[in-house]
């Protein structure tokens, strides 16, 4: 069956993903680039296309809060956020996944201050990295609208019981148009049951959430609720396998590009992920040893499928879309030295921190990229992309 | 800003009393505590069909130290500022969740706090949830101080009252600002009914609670609740302390229902502050002219009172 193809803002996609999964709250505070989204499901509210409650809350702070609230009495609940507002809930993301409430966030990813900048990198999730959420990454307008989807089915899913963040980069992929098939509603009626909480807020049979933690108990709830984020990548694989059934697609924790085996692998996470594949490609044709690890599952990290995607591999130029100052490179290849501490074939990790707020990186720097590490050009440490210089 | 709102509800009388109590003896408040006392009267006078939200705070310590918990209801504690967010999202929910069917009636929301958590931290999230209407009932624990973290000043705590970041020294009274007025700042949404209460007034506070539960969207309810460890008084005299806020007119007991000012309780013959100030530690430093002084602002502000209740009055129309 031929089905609906669109031209649609991604934005306005996963609002209708939102909407098909049959959300019944949705909190918001706006903030850009993540406005599109929450305009439209108040749109869909006002119109009576979605039975849900909006609440226009008068802070991110308040939208984490009143998610979580909606939660745990017992509904299927659903924000974004981005940047500044994504800090701003940072307090109430720890208590979201301590107190396992399957919330799902689009997190239309931006630059944090200073100085203030609307534009897209990564900083505002890899300041949360630690949240205990589960974190997804997209690349496309498709993606985006059957991983909102998926990310329900993930959340709720009573072997998760965990908030699932869907990143998504700010402009380059919130704002633009895209070619996106929309499932049916029956279809996705059938992929997602409603939400059937394991607890909830209900006086006829009362609960206590959100104790004081003694000692005694405290470092055993934090191990619980780990175990319960490291076991969720199971349910990950098995919902995206369920996906790409259902939607013919073929997503993965990990996927790679590019020529098999190759001694230079690209890490790439998010929209930039596209332009390296066609900077891969082009090296490929120029008979150049290069391939592309493109990592979905950023939380818990897939380390298993990583190193299988990476075998062979003598070198990983990771591309890093947020600093972490004081530290010895960006938070994905320091996690990558952390995935390979040890190994005996570990390969060589060279970070290059590109497109901070917005900085365009077009297809000719990762060919640039490529060219000087291969020279043993690029430093051993850490590039800032177009600032630290990277000539010969 | 005036609407005239009728308010149907099952008055609570000596003889009707509800005997069962929401919150299990047990829990770890200090003897004396006001909060607890008063917070049992408020989920008594609720019911059974009461989802609670509850601040970080005393009560929320006391009440639920894991394994144990002291609550017959379901309670969810998220953080310090949230609690009317929290609960604007349990409301939103719970309405979702009765609009579709999936429960068949929907449970009353109440909102605990302390003044920290309602006059200070969380005052944006409470604005929000007043001005966005949810139907519920938020209710502040006014005990005028941090007493959970160890009695630091707070936007609630009087003028001249002496705390560990308010001390009274050579150079200080103690607390140098006016108590902030939470309930007006509640009025001012214009929200269907605000009050005050006191556990030492038990039956005013109860009915308070069930009227506030019988109207449709927010109500905002201020409890004066007595810190015997905070103010430096004996636990025995916390109902004594408090009846005695009432009769001086520190603490003057009114509703305010659809923006009329209705005074609850105005003492025939009205103690002066001193009897007040007196038994408590955290006033002991002060002098005759500063007792004087807080003498003229308690009848400044009951004169306020009156002349709201007066200009916002049916007969006065």
């Amino acid at each position: 069956m031929l089905k609906k193809r669109v031209g649609i803002e991604v934005s306005l996609a996963v609002a209708e993903a939102v909407k098909l999964a049959r959300a019944q709250v949705v909190s918001a505070y706006p903030i850009t680039p993540q406005t599109h989204i929450v305009e439209e499901l108040s749109t869909y509210v006002a119109n009576g296309e979605l039975d849900a409650e909006f609440i226009p809350v008068e802070s991110e702070h308040s939208a984490m809060s009143a998610a979580v609230g909606a939660s745990a009495a017992g509904t299927r609940v659903y924000t974004a956020t981005s940047s500044q507002g994504l800090a701003l809930m940072h307090e109430i993301l720890f208590i979201a996944s301590a107190q396992r409430l399957p919330i799902v966030m689009t997190v239309a990813n931006r630059s944090l201050s200073g100085p203030i900048s609307i534009w897209n990198d990564h900083s505002d999730i890899m300041a949360e990295r630690d949240i205990g959420w589960v974190q997804l990454f997209v690349e496309d307008g498709q993606e985006s609208t059957e991983l909102t989807i998926a990310a329900f089915k993930i959340a709720e899913d009573h072997r998760v019981l965990l908030p699932v963040a869907v990143n998504m980069d700010g402009f380059i992929l919130t704002h633009m148009i895209e070619p996106v098939v929309f499932p049916e509603q029956a279809e996705v009626d059938a992929f997602l049951p409603p939400y059937s909480p394991a607890l909830r807020l209900d006086p006829a049979k009362p609960v206590t959430m959100g104790p004081v933690g003694v000692p005694e108990v405290y470092m055993e709830a934090k191990k619980q609720c780990e175990q319960a984020l490291l076991d969720s990548k199971a349910v990950v694989k098995e919902v995206l396998g369920e996906v790409n059934a259902a939607f013919d697609r073929k997503y993965d924790l990990v996927e790679t590009n590019g020529k098999k085996k190759a001694k230079t692998l690209f890490v790439t996470m998010g929209s930039l992920g596209e332009s390296v594949w066609s900077a891969v490609d082009a090296l490929n044709e120029d008979g150049e040893d290069v391939g592309q690890v493109r990592i979905r599952l950023w939380r818990p990290f897939p380390v298993k499928e990583f190193k299988k995607a990476c075998k062979g591999a003598k070198r990983l130029i990771v591309i890093d879309r947020a600093m972490s100052p004081g530290s010895v490179c960006g938070p994905v290849a320091q996690e990558l030295k952390n995935v390979f501490y040890g190994d005996k074939d570990a390969p060589e990790i060279i970070d290059v921190v590109a497109g901070l707020g917005g900085r365009d990186v077009p297809v000719a720097d990762f060919r640039e990229m490529y060219r000087l590490a291969k020279k043993g050009k690029l430093d051993k440490t850490y590039t800032l992309w177009g600032v630290d210089g990277n000539a010969d | 800003m005036l609407t005239d709102i009728a308010i149907d509800y099952e008055k609570i009388t000596a003889k009707n009393l509800p005997k069962e109590c929401m919150i299990s003896s047990g829990h770890r408040a200090c003897q004396g505590c006001g909060e607890i006392l008063a917070m049992g009267m408020v989920t008594k006078a609720a019911g059974r069909d009461i989802v609670v939200a509850n601040a970080t705070g005393c009560m929320e310590i006391v009440t639920s130290p894991y394994p144990q918990t002291a609550w017959k209801l379901p309670w969810m504690h998220v953080a310090f500022e949230n609690t009317a967010a929290v609960g604007s999202g349990i409301e939103a929910g719970l309405k979702v969740l009765h609009r579709q069917g999936k429960i068949k009636k929907k449970p009353h929301v109440i909102c605990f706090a302390g003044d920290g958590a309602t006059a200070d931290i969380g005052l944006q999230a409470l604005s929000g949830a007043l001005e966005r209407g949810h139907d519920m009932l938020y209710v502040c624990l006014d005990n005028e101080a941090y007493m959970n973290t160890g009695i630091q000043r707070s936007s609630s705590t009087p003028w001249g009252a002496t705390t560990t970041t308010s001390p009274a020294g050579k150079q200080s009274k103690g607390q140098h600002t006016q108590k902030k007025n939470l309930p007006l700042i509640a009025a001012a949404h214009g929200i269907p009914y605000v009050a005050t209460a006191s556990p030492a007034f038990h039956l005013d506070l109860m009915n308070k609670v069930r009227k506030a539960l019988a109207v449709d969207g927010p109500a905002y309810l201020h409890v004066y609740a007595p810190c015997p460890t905070g103010w430096g008084l004996a636990g025995a005299k916390s109902v004594e302390i408090a009846r005695l806020a009432v009769n001086t007119k520190v603490f003057p007991l009114y509703e305010v229902i659809g923006g009329r000012f209705v005074i609850s309780r105005k003492p025939a013959k009205p103690q002066p502050v001193l009897d007040y100030l007196k038994p408590q530690r955290r006033f002991r430093h002060l002098g005759e002219n500063d007792v004087a002084a807080i003498q003229h602002s308690v009848d400044a502000a009951w004169d306020y009172l009156e002349r709201l209740a007066k200009a916002t009055g049916k007969d006065e129309e």
